[in-house]
């Protein structure tokens, strides 16, 4: 999509040098187009986009930028409050560093819901495109494993499974990836089954298309808009889930540590020593706050008939 | 030329309708045992009011969908079955135009690629081969090269159908199917189209099935013309014969209902009763109902096409005579 944006622009100011009166008419063209594609991004927008960068960053710097290592002890200043010379944003009860381990965390959680936020999307569309295809028994199999899913809840299953199958950092991923698959294969069914009455996919069928490429090339870029904005519902979603499970004990386990994690055992200090769990839980909040809010201007930005 | 293209023997396709949620599911013959030929380079127009399975028959002759009954032979060689790769290599000898040209093409690619995805699907040429053909055909619907990296939102409806006009003659097929190729454009656009269609058509020998409810246009267009009514063909002829002196008495009303200068309005006859509902077709001959001319016969007996002199073929009691009677019931 954006290749063939700049192919486009490209095209344009090449054509631009002929003929002053064509020039002015494409320019104003360029113009009107630059407007219609780049709208200005609203303040909470650019404000939620520089907080999720920053996240990232320093999931993939938290070990350069922590200055303690996260399960590092230092016993002489414990529940030291934040603003500490040597701890900016305190220490818990065995006097590691909060910061550090927020750093950590934050990563933790992030590969946690990227991971699953990426195996739920992909494996939801998969099954809804093989629904939409096959229709018939396949497709009555996909909606009745998507209605099994929604009407289970998903923290019991979790609990179930992990009580089974005990906990790793890959098990807990790629159950949390069984989280909200099927709203994607919902929407994606029902999406390609409307894309497939419609012109244009009929159109490359009877051309000669693999469904492959139907489905992949066509039907996908075309109802990407709509399972994008799905994803950045389900991505605070799985944090929040994430935070649950490790609050009950039975997401990440000590001495790994993640958001949840945090604000799960900083709880029992809560009177005395608030920071140690206010800092992650608002961090959660802020980071699922900034996902929605690009999520909702993302719809806004994506929908075809707009355009 | 040696031998019919696409032979079309008596194919048959009903659809199972549910009048609401209980209601009794009753079979819809769209179409019913209609037999084309076209040889090489010919085009014919296939004309009907809506619900006369005009479309279906065109879908099924382009291969799209099995007949229920009857046989759809290209080139000699049978139908492969939809969706199987023998099927989809097949798709590069024969096209569809759609109605809807916005609807048909993809709004989320630039045209150039759209056109380009034919010849990418059926792995023709080099890159850039590919390239130069999709310049060439840009060039043959009249449009230039300029266009091509626009998206389907940015041109116009005329530009458009050129577009998919193009992205169809990209595997240089033998045959094209046009369903109501212009009926979604401006008047005057839909000249310029019917004009460009006539000229590639006989630039490249293209073998036409030209699908229109526009008596005008498939006049301007085809060299063969066959009426549907109600899934059934009633008159098929050559073009100029049969809109000159139509036989059957629905053919006589669509003519004398499409305008044509330096004749009479006074003439045209205004057919009584409902439109044809497929699900609820008459005994004996269809038309028989808001025929001006029907006898009793028409009502028990159902009249099979039948030769009437030259090309000329006419399902109609009234017009095939005694003769054809007798014919028909051995």
């Amino acid at each position: 999509m954006t290749d063939a944006t700049l192919k486009d622009t490209k095209a344009f100011s090449s054509e631009a040098d002929s003929g002053s009166r064509k020039e002015n008419a494409l320019k104003l063209e360029s113009n009107v187009r630059r407007r219609v594609s780049l709208p200005a991004i609203p303040v909470s927008v650019v404000l939620a986009i520089g907080w999720i960068v920053a996240m990232l960053m320093i999931a993939a710097f938290a070990e350069k930028i922590a200055p303690y290592g996260y399960t590092q002890l230092d016993l002489r200043n414990r529940l030291a409050a934040p603003g500490n010379v040597a701890h900016w944003l305190g220490t818990d009860e065995l006097g590691r560093d909060v910061l550090s381990r927020l750093l950590v965390s934050i990563r933790i959680s992030l590969l946690i819901a990227f991971g699953a936020t990426a195996i739920s999307a992909i494996v939801g569309t998969t099954l809804g495109f093989l629904a939409a295809h096959f229709r018939g028994p396949v497709e009555q199999l996909v909606l009745m494993l998507s209605d099994f899913q929604a009407s289970m809840p998903f923290l019991i299953m979790a609990l179930a499974v992990l009580a089974f199958f005990g906990n790793s950092l890959p098990l807990l991923i790629g159950l949390m990836g069984f989280f909200g698959w099927e709203r994607y294969a919902r929407i994606a069914r029902g999406l390609a089954i409307s894309a497939n009455a419609q012109g244009y996919a009929a159109a490359v069928r009877q051309l000669g298309a693999t469904p492959a490429r139907i489905y992949l090339r066509h039907i996908l870029p075309n109802i990407a808009s709509t399972l994008i904005v799905s994803t950045t519902l389900v991505f605070p979603e799985v944090i929040l889930m994430e935070s649950g499970l490790s609050f009950l004990g039975l997401g990440v386990q000590p001495p790994m540590t993640s958001l949840g994690n945090m604000v799960g055992y900083g709880r029992e200090y809560l009177t005395r020593a608030p920071w140690i769990m206010l800092a992650p839980a608002t961090t959660i909040v802020v980071t699922t706050l900034a996902v929605s809010v690009i999520g909702d201007w993302l719809r806004d930005r994506l929908d075809p008939t707009l355009q | 030329m040696s031998g019919p293209l696409v032979e079309v023997s008596s194919i048959s396709r009903s659809y199972s309708m549910r009048s609401g949620m209980f209601g009794r599911s009753t079979a819809v013959h769209a179409v019913d045992r209609v037999s084309l030929t076209m040889r090489k380079g010919e085009t014919l127009g296939l004309v009907g009011e809506s619900g006369s399975g005009k479309s279906t028959t065109g879908r099924i002759v382009l291969g799209l969908e099995p007949p229920d009954h009857g046989e759809v032979r290209f080139d000699g060689k049978p139908m492969a079955t939809p969706g199987t790769p023998a099927w989809r290599a097949q798709r590069a000898h024969m096209q569809m135009i759609f109605q809807d040209p916005l609807g048909a093409l993809d709004r989320r690619l630039p045209v150039a690629a759209q056109i380009r995805e034919p010849l990418d699907i059926h792995g023709l040429g080099t890159p850039l081969e590919r390239e130069e053909r999709v310049r060439e055909l840009l060039r043959a619907v009249e449009l230039t090269p300029a266009h091509g990296v626009r998206y389907p939102g940015a041109l116009s409806g005329g530009q458009r159908q050129r577009i998919v006009l193009a992205r169809a003659l990209a595997t240089k097929p033998d045959f094209l199917v046009c369903d109501e190729p212009v009926s979604a454009l401006d008047v005057s656009i839909q000249a310029q189209v019917v004009n460009l269609l006539a000229d590639l058509q006989a630039q490249l020998a293209l073998t036409l099935l030209f699908i229109s409810h526009d008596l005008r246009v498939v006049r301007q267009i085809s060299n063969v013309v066959a009426v549907m009514y109600l899934g059934r063909i009633v008159e098929i002829g050559s073009a100029d014969d049969l809109f000159a002196r139509p036989e059957h008495p629905y053919t006589q009303a669509l003519v004398s209902a499409s305008p044509a200068p330096g004749r009479r309005s006074a003439g045209r006859i205004v057919l009584a009763g409902d439109p044809p509902n497929p699900a609820a077709r008459p005994q004996g001959c269809a038309f028989h109902p808001r025929c001006p001319r029907a006898v009793a016969r028409c009502a028990s007996e159902v009249p099979a096409l039948s030769h009437v002199g030259g090309n000329r073929q006419v399902a109609c009691h009234l017009v095939t005579g005694p003769q054809a009677e007798t014919r028909d019931a051995a």
